[in-house]
């Protein structure tokens, strides 16, 4: 009976997602204030019956329901419970249930915490995120129902989870991709409420800015989540691809980036009005493209769903009407004009251009080299694929000429700034940032020039963002009290500017100075490696819950001293007889040092093993990290909670007048 | 152009995009023919790995075979490369086209993992894989006794893979070539 409350509970939800794009949308075109009011409630009426329907689906998941179609395919008795509850979204019918079930919950959020928006906005964004949730349920009902029985025949026993699947870090990579997926989607909705109201003023940015902050953080978490992933579990070391499925979610990351900071523009200055709600809908509309590439079978890709295309065609469809119908309002009603705001070269709004441009030509670069195999085929010119070299060749340059900018971003002044006060500010973080960019690769045993190049220009970000804290700082009486006057919103971009200079780093150091050896080793082996002794000491048969493993026992010295004991695992599930490479990680702040079993070779126990040195590699995740923490602070500023009780105030003086 | 106009743009692009895709729907991004099929094998002169010697279109021609490009550094080679021992045990005749790889590095490989090949023709600086089209190691050719090229898988040779499509083709190119 569970699945079909569960089926059920999706049709209401379905209904009311169908009332909310409606009536408040009508509302707020006849100025009907009942009918906008309604807006609210329903959002939230949504989120409860998705959310029925989604536990409903956990239960036949948790419950061993095989006579359900998903969880036949993909759970089985033997599965941990945690992963009975993450292969809910292991599959296309559960991850789509979730996508809804996500957009339900940022729709009741605004819903919740907007009191203090005009109802007038507050209706028609409901209305926009209710119209997405009739896409994406409609979707689910008609091509995807997740509630699917296999009534008779129901199997005895599950197909089990993809083994590559079952790791920790995949059961909250997908909620928090697509929270950053569908968080853009509030941003989305800000921005075509903006264009129907046809007032694109600085308060749509201040009302859309934490929002898309927030949904920035669990994309770039989300992101970051997925390479750890691959780095751990696919059991070759590398951590990005440029797969089809990682570039869609890059896409919407690097449009999120742009947006982020012409928001910034909008807000205090009332800038680039119509560019950054273009860019508010590129980045929704990239979340759907990503949607859409990794569902449809146009591209092949490691992580792909398993593929239809009626599924393919109706979500090209509802592509075509979200990104078609919001082009065509925004060509008709964003402001043609430009502003008559005016800024000069020399400002914090063109080192914002700067960095939209940068960003821009990005996202589009990836956009390219993600479709371009797809665009030669539909041409008939032939099949090619595109690879790291095409996209490492044009994103390397790019970022390379981002951070210089991105030093002098902070200590800038809007509107009119001077070179000779940029001078005198920012050279001696130059002249240190060089001198660290030369002497610290010093402390590896090898130097290289690209890290030498990288190294300068974090150490330049990091000192511009010391040089402008400092400056902040200085005239407060105390240390502390200077500190404790800065906002919120600096400190988030203060963060986020630090995670970037990390990850910078991190992706350099661990590129150029990874050292990997293939090797046959036997037990009682020992191979050195950048000065790591990794001795194989035995080789053991061990038995999992759902699979059976050999597994290498390594221990690795360095000088003498044991530093690590590793234990990678070959796995083979049981129910699938699929066969996994579980690698073992020393991790570590300034090395990695991982261990991959490769075949067995001849009989004597000997086996091929793929040893790494990976230096800084985890820089580049803390590096994310910092950036998501850094933009999640920056909601804590007081001036988007100001306004809330300035807008009661205007309420309660409003029923003063009118009592 | 008038501002107005401009802010079309955006919208146009998409049209545009949106078209492709739809394109894309109905195309296979898994299949990936090769302009060979059904032509000759290009000329070739290259040295055998393991074997002073040279080897050349002719040397390979004559019976029906398996090409099978691949590589040290290739990850997938080494899933299929078992299976392709068991191909060769099968009496398989398989050519080896060692691609952009190293001579030590593959001869320890054969070493260790076991040979397969009825011979292995090193091309160092991948110039047969650029005649024959390669997309990427692994990939297999099956080449008929007149020399032509028959069909042509990209990815790793299974169980599935040669029981469903190589085998029956083997075979029926096989009593082609008995009959003839």
């Amino acid at each position: 009976m569970i699945p079909e409350f569960g089926h059920f509970a999706l049709i209401i939800g379905f209904c009311l997602a169908i009332v909310l794009m409606t009536v408040p949308a009508w509302g707020a075109w006849r100025r009907n204030t009942r009918a906008m009011s309604l807006a609210p409630g329903l959002a939230v009426g949504l989120l409860v019956f998705v959310a029925i329907s989604f536990a409903c689906l956990c239960a036949a998941f948790l419950q061993d329901d095989f006579s359900v179609k998903v969880v036949a395919a993909n759970s089985n008795s033997l599965l941990p419970p945690i992963y009975k509850f993450s292969a809910v979204w292991g599959n296309h019918e559960g991850s789509l249930l979730l996508w809804a079930l996500i957009l339900s919950l940022w729709t009741a959020a605004v819903a919740v915490f907007s009191s203090q928006l005009p109802l007038l906005v507050l209706s028609r964004v409901l209305s926009v995120m209710g119209g997405i949730g009739v896409g994406f349920l409609s979707f689910l009902l008609l091509t995807s129902n997740p509630f699917a029985r296999l009534l008779p025949g129901t199997p005895a026993d599950g197909n089990d989870l993809n083994p590559l699947l079952q790791d920790p870090g995949l059961i909250i990579h997908p909620p928090l991709l697509y929270m950053g997926y569908v968080g853009f989607s509030v941003a989305f909705a800000f921005a075509i409420a903006a264009l129907l109201g046809g007032r694109l003023d600085a308060s749509w940015a201040r009302w859309s800015r934490p929002w898309t902050n927030v949904a920035w953080a669990f994309l770039t978490l989300g992101i970051m989540l997925g390479s750890w992933w691959a780095y751990y579990e696919l059991g070759w070391g590398g951590w990005w691809f440029w797969d089809p499925v990682e570039n869609a979610s890059f896409m919407p990351w690097l449009a999120g980036t742009a947006l982020i900071h012409s928001l910034a523009a909008t807000e205090k200055r009332g800038l680039f009005k119509s560019w950054t709600v273009l860019l508010a809908i590129f980045a929704f509309s990239l979340s759907l493209l990503g949607t859409f590439l990794v569902r449809s079978g146009v591209l092949t890709s490691v992580h792909a769903f398993a593929t239809d295309p009626a599924r393919g065609l109706f979500i090209l469809v509802f592509l075509a009407l979200v990104v078609g119908g919001s082009l065509t309002l925004y060509a008709l009603r964003a402001p043609a004009v430009t502003s008559r705001v005016s800024f000069e070269w020399l400002s914090r709004e063109s080192l914002i251009l700067c960095n939209n441009v940068v960003f821009l030509v990005a996202t589009l670069t990836v956009l390219f080299g993600t479709l371009f195999p797809l665009i030669v085929d539909a041409l008939g010119a032939g099949k090619y694929s595109v690879g790291p070299p095409y996209f490492n060749a044009v994103f390397v340059p790019l970022m390379a000429l981002l951070v210089p900018f991105m030093g002098v971003g902070p200590v800038s002044r809007w509107k009119k700034d001077s070179a000779r006060r940029w001078q005198s500010e920012l050279a001696i973080p130059a002249i240190v940032a060089v001198l660290c960019g030369f002497t610290l690769p010093l402390l590896n045993a090898s130097y290289n020039l690209w890290v030498a190049l990288a190294v300068t220009l974090s150490s330049w970000l990091v000192l511009g963002l010391c040089r402008d804290l400092w400056y902040r700082v200085k005239g407060a009486s105390t240390l502390w009290r200077g500190l404790r006057r800065i906002t919120p919103s600096y400190w988030g971009m203060f963060i986020a500017h630090l995670g970037f200079a990390a990850c910078v780093t991190g992706v350099v150091a661990t590129s150029q100075y990874n050292i990997e050896h293939d090797l046959k080793m036997s037990p009682g082996d020992t191979e050195v490696l950048a000065g790591y002794e990794f001795r194989f000491v035995e080789l053991a048969p061990v038995r999992g819950p759902n699979f059976i493993a050999d597994e290498a026992r390594f221990e690795v010295r360095r000088n003498g001293r044991i530093v690590a004991r590793l234990a990678p695992q070959k796995r083979r599930y049981t129910a699938t007889g699929q066969v996994m490479t579980e690698a073992a990680i020393g991790a570590g702040l300034f090395r990695d040092l991982y261990v991959a079993m490769g075949e067995p070779i001849g009989q004597d126990g000997a086996w091929a093993m793929r040893l790494h040195y990976k230096p800084m590699v985890r820089w580049m995740w803390l590096g994310a990290i910092l950036m998501a923490v850094g933009a999640f602070t920056t909601v804590l500023d007081k001036r988007y909670r100001r306004q809330r009780s300035t807008a009661a105030a205007g309420a309660a003086n409003e029923a003063l007048h009118g009592a | 152009m008038a501002p107005r106009l401009k802010l079309f743009l955006p919208l146009i692009l998409f049209a545009a995009m949106a078209l492709f895709l739809f394109r894309g729907l109905s195309l296979d991004p898994q299949a990936l023919p090769s302009a060979l099929i059904d032509k000759p094998l290009p000329d070739f002169t290259l040295p055998v790995l393991g074997r002073e010697s040279m080897l050349n279109r002719e040397g390979l021609i004559g019976e029906v075979a398996l090409l099978n490009v691949w590589a040290t550094w290739c990850v997938s080679c080494r899933v299929e490369h078992p299976y392709l021992l068991q191909i060769a045990q099968g009496g398989v005749p398989i050519y080896g086209i060692n691609y952009k790889d190293d001579d030590a590095a593959a001869t320890r490989w054969l070493a260790e993992l076991g040979d397969p090949y009825r011979a292995n023709i090193i091309d160092r600086e991948g110039t047969f894989g650029l005649d024959l089209g390669v997309y990427g190691a692994p990939e297999t050719y099956l080449v008929d006794a007149d020399g032509v090229v028959r069909y042509r898988h990209v990815g790793v040779v299974d169980e599935r893979v040669w029981q469903t499509i190589l085998q029956p083709l083997y075979q029926e190119l096989m009593q082609r070539g008995s009959k003839g």
